[in-house]
């Protein structure tokens, strides 16, 4: 039985984890919205990315001018995972969601005899890889010292790949990241990078019925703008992260609180009951004493 | 006069987009002006001056680093990997690209093609950092 003194302290401490848990929950409420926001301002250029992209995809067709990154070299032996995890612990089980997607896929691959490389963006998710495929993680992405992420850190990511692809290191790339679907919900997400999937529904709208000019020609354009989608698909799959993982956070850090709450009351309570037996044997002791006279 | 909408996107959010007269666009193949009812163009862009007209006559100015216009009879979307409004245009910016792109032709460990690339973005940078000097 702990004495009145140490279940003063306990109360003490739970209460201080309380505050900080409240004021981790308040923080990632604050990034949270933020974060949203960045998601939200960078949803045009991604839209009309791909709505361009089918425009032109459908205009140079899969013949042989188009380029190897879109149509991938024909092989499917070497699998390239990028992986992307949260910087920070603290935040349920966002890190090792992806992290377990992440693996379960690569004991699929490995089982099918393919080789396996995985670039880690994140610490976290490199923390848990690493435990298990150490010898398959060919470079990491440190993003820690990155307050906002900008398009230049996906572009750095998304070059690296590219580079990767022309020697000839990978056959195909599948980014994974988690979708922010709600703050509660992150559901982690499996996406073909190289070859690149081309989105074919835009075919119906008008912009695609128009005949375009090209300049310089189809092929062209094709070529640039398909690392720039490369690029694309990286920065929203990074905020999509980030996003995610103060959502995660905020449940995670809501729960503690209410957790913390919890266990306040229970030790209160338990306090409160000492004290009073306490006070009742100091009472019986007196009348039990004035009666012996 | 006729008007169109515009729009100017960077990967990080909508920049612009409103009912403009005229834009000017650094197109890689030169530089073209477009107004209302343009014919159906997909361009390339270098980095340069955009340059917008608005209905009311007000001329912006905007530094883009490399993208593509997507040009339609009703409007005009300039998709740019990266726009800042030319009085908040940071010289150091396009000296700290120069840099790397420099960096990356020493490299020497690019295909032909890429350092092709490369050079040429390299000049238009350095072009584009000789307009900004006359600003």
């Amino acid at each position: 039985m702990p004495s009145l003194k140490d279940l003063k302290n306990r109360i003490a401490s739970v209460k201080a984890t309380q505050k900080i848990t409240k004021a981790m929950k308040m923080v990632a409420a604050a990034k949270l919205r933020r974060a949203q926001e960045a998601a939200e301002a960078a949803r045009p250029y991604s839209q009309r990315m791909s709505a361009v992209l089918s425009n032109i995809a459908a205009a140079v067709g899969s013949d042989d001018s188009a380029p190897r990154l879109m149509t991938g070299n024909g092989q499917n032996q070497t699998h390239l995972l990028v992986v992307c995890t949260a910087e920070r612990g603290l935040c349920g089980g966002f890190n090792s969601q992806i992290a377990r997607f992440a693996r379960d896929h690569v004991r699929k691959l490995l089982a099918e005899g393919k080789t396996v490389k995985i670039i880690c963006v994140g610490k976290k998710g490199f923390d848990i890889l690493r435990r298990e495929f150490a010898s398959l993680i060919i470079d990491r992405v440190d993003l820690r010292e990155v307050k906002k992420i900008g398009f230049e850190n996906a572009d750095q990511i998304g070059k690296k790949v590219i580079g990767l692809f022309e020697k000839n290191e990978f056959d195909v790339c599948t980014l994974f990241y988690s979708e922010f679907k709600s703050v509660i919900s992150q559901v982690p997400t499996a996406l073909q990078l190289i070859p690149a999937a081309v989105p074919a529904e835009a075919a119906s709208t008008d912009a695609a019925a128009a005949i375009y000019e090209y300049e310089p020609d189809a092929g062209e354009i094709l070529s640039d703008l398909i690392p720039r989608n490369i690029s694309v698909q990286v920065f929203r799959a990074l905020l999509e992260n980030v996003a995610g993982e103060m959502g995660a956070k905020m449940s995670a850090m809501d729960n503690a609180t209410r957790n913390a709450g919890e266990m306040i009351n229970k030790l209160t309570l338990s306090y409160n009951r000492q004290r009073q037996a306490q006070i009742t044997k100091e009472l019986i002791e007196i009348i039990s004493g004035a009666e012996a006279l | 006069m006729a008007d169109f909408n515009f729009e100017l996107v960077s990967p990080e959010r909508l920049l612009l987009s409103e009912r403009v007269s005229e834009v000017v666009l650094p197109a890689t193949e030169g530089e073209m002006t477009v107004m209302a009812n343009h014919a159906p163009t997909m361009t390339t862009i270098k980095p340069g001056v955009v340059t917008v007209k608005g209905i009311d006559g007000k001329v912006t100015r905007y530094i883009v680093f490399g993208g593509f216009a997507d040009i339609l009879p009703t409007g005009c979307t300039l998709l740019a990997e990266s726009a800042v409004p030319a009085e908040e245009a940071d010289r150091a910016a396009i000296e700290k690209r120069i840099e790397a792109a420099k960096n990356e032709l020493q490299d020497g460990a690019h295909s032909d093609e890429h350092r092709t690339r490369v050079e040429t973005f390299l000049t238009e940078l350095t072009q584009l950092n000789g307009i900004l000097v006359a600003f």
